[in-house]
């Protein structure tokens, strides 16, 4: 691989290969920012990956009490997952879970789409016979009696079968004190993007895996090729001046938008320079034939 | 837009509810005024009584009005009727989608039995509004009523779903036999508000003593109401101004299932 430079920075030729995912967006409100925070990031809690968590979630963005249908302050969550069968049962049980039990909350739609998935519809028989139904014009709300007073959730939701998720950038550094410092300015530069999220603590993962394993039981393992240690031992991706990597997971609503980000990220990065953050940015990819989404970084620089 | 302008008070209750956009669609102006809107033995037709001005029919708008004008937009899907003058009887009844504006009064009935679009009346309403006709077990399924003036006896009765704004005062026992769906009231209401009601919704701005049979279920705090204000404010200022207001609940009415509230100002 031929490595570009920018600002010190190489940029490796080569790509992010993303797969499609069924998402889908909700606002959570409460009767202050804390608690829409709160709310919002226990229900997107251990969802960082699909493998082990059933779903990716994280939040997008706070929304402005002066734009939430109920006017309070509210967040924007985002929810991923590979089957529309899976994503209904993970966004049941989250929301009944994490958002009805947060004191205060409410739960809305924030995506419109032909295709949807229940939210109030399921969650108002908890409400034991005296939930309330309110429809207006095309949206339709349940009221559901709880101890702090009604819980408020939409009936449903639109969702996209054209997310994506999978996005990523390999971040490598000479140190580890760098290479979080690059990764973390990657990841304030992409949650400035609407409509994607970051699903892994705090937005970066250090433990980045390849396809299979030693051992039968397991479909995936650590990615040999870029840990440091194993550099004397097997096949390894990194050059001799790189001590760290870390890795970045996107998933968007749409292609356009975790382009974006990871154009975000990486104008970041190469705006922080080698110095004091990354020298060398790359992409995980399968060699193309496995996802149908191609990130190439040489046309995401800034 | 077709214009249809009144020549002369009619000499008998019309029966105008042929003329709809999609009924319409594709007519000339010559095939509209051979139209029979009579209701009697004596046979009139649309050119009798107006003065037929063509144009696209996805809009129909009465140039004048007459208490004599029955079954205005009923059963309208599309499109949007305007009438500037007064109606009779069965204004947008059974109506689906589209909408109907009076500019002026209303007989009873207005917007009976309707399960979509919007139906917006100017001035004053009859007895019944939104209501079953006889031998029908529901009335209002869906949609928007909106009321400026005041409204007769019963309004609401039998609702099932939608909203229905009345801006001026009512008769008695708004929200009868309420099935669900959401009645507001701004001025001053008749008695016995929600009687026999099951469930739904009914806000009352200026009520009267509640029947013993609705319990006070405490001051009531939701985002529920604000965010039912912000639905309501294009509609109805007054309507969204109540519903930010602090309110009391009681449910009701308990001589029925009693899963029904009544909003009143705290």
């Amino acid at each position: 691989m031929r490595p570009m430079i920018r600002n010190g920075v190489r940029i490796d030729e080569s790509f992010a290969e993303a797969f499609p995912m069924r998402g889908t967006a909700l606002i959570i409100t409460a009767p202050n920012r804390r608690w829409a925070r709160q709310a919002a990031i226990t229900m997107t809690g251990f969802a960082t990956s699909v493998i082990g968590c059933g779903a990716e979630a994280g939040i997008d963005c706070d929304v402005d009490a002066r734009e939430t249908p109920d006017g309070r302050p509210g967040v924007r969550v985002l929810i991923f997952a590979m089957a529309s069968e899976e994503l209904q049962k993970q966004l049941i049980n989250r929301v009944g879970q994490c958002v009805l039990t947060s004191p205060g909350s409410a739960c809305f739609s924030d995506f419109k789409g032909a295709d949807t998935f229940k939210i109030g519809d399921a969650l108002r028989y908890f409400g034991d016979g005296w939930q309330i139904s309110k429809k207006f014009g095309d949206r339709h709300f349940w009221r559901i009696p709880v101890m702090d007073g009604e819980f408020l959730c939409e009936g449903t939701t639109g969702y996209t079968k054209d997310a994506v998720g999978g996005g990523n950038l390999l971040i490598m550094g000479a140190d580890y004190d760098k290479t979080l410092r690059a990764a973390e300015a990657a990841v304030e530069a992409m949650n400035g993007v609407r409509d994607v999220i970051l699903p892994f603590p705090g937005g970066i993962v250090r433990s980045g895996s390849k396809v299979g394993s030693k051992y039968k039981a397991l479909f995936a393992s650590t990615n040999s090729a870029y840990c440091p240690t194993l550099r004397a031992s097997v096949e390894t991706a990194l050059d001799d001046d790189i001590g760290c990597v870390l890795e970045i997971v996107i998933d968007g609503l749409t292609e356009a938008s975790v382009a974006k980000a990871t154009r975000a990220g990486l104008a970041a990065i190469i705006n922080l320079g080698p110095r004091n953050g990354a020298r060398r940015v790359g992409a995980g990819n399968y060699g193309g034939k496995l996802g149908p989404f191609h990130f190439h970084l040489k046309d995401l620089l800034p | 837009m077709l214009t249809l302008s009144l020549k002369a008070s009619p000499p008998q209750r019309l029966d105008l509810s042929p003329l709809l956009p999609h009924l319409l669609a594709g007519k000339t102006a010559a095939e509209i005024a051979a139209i029979d809107i009579s209701t009697t033995r004596e046979k009139i037709t649309v050119g009798d009584v107006f003065s037929v001005r063509a144009g696209s029919t996805d809009e129909i708008r009465f140039e004048g009005g007459s208490e004599r004008f029955d079954g205005v937009g009923r059963g309208l899907q599309v499109g949007k009727i305007l009438v500037a003058g007064d109606v009779g009887m069965d204004a947008g009844r059974l109506m689906s989608g589209g909408e109907v504006i009076v500019d002026g009064d209303t007989g009873p009935y207005a917007g009976s039995g309707m399960s979509g679009g919007r139906l917006e009346v100017k001035g004053d309403t009859g007895d019944f509004l939104g209501a079953p006709r006889e031998g029908e077990m529901q009335g209002m399924a869906g949609g928007m009523l909106i009321v400026r003036g005041s409204a007769g006896q019963r309004p609401g009765d039998r609702l099932r779903r939608g909203t229905i704004i009345i801006e001026g005062a009512t008769g008695d026992c708004p929200g009868s036999r309420m099935i669900a769906g959401t009645l507001i009231v701004l001025g001053r209401s008749g008695a016995h508000p929600g009687y026999l009601m099951k469930r739904g919704t009914i806000a009352l701005a200026k009520p009267p003593a509640l029947s013993a049979t609705f319990v006070e279920s405490g001051p009531y705090a939701s985002a529920f109401s604000a965010m039912f204000a912000r639905t309501l404010e294009p509609e109805s200022r007054g309507a969204g101004r109540l519903f930010r207001a602090r309110l009391r609940r009681f449910s009701g009415d308990m001589a029925a299932l009693g899963k029904g509230e009544v909003f009143i100002p705290a």
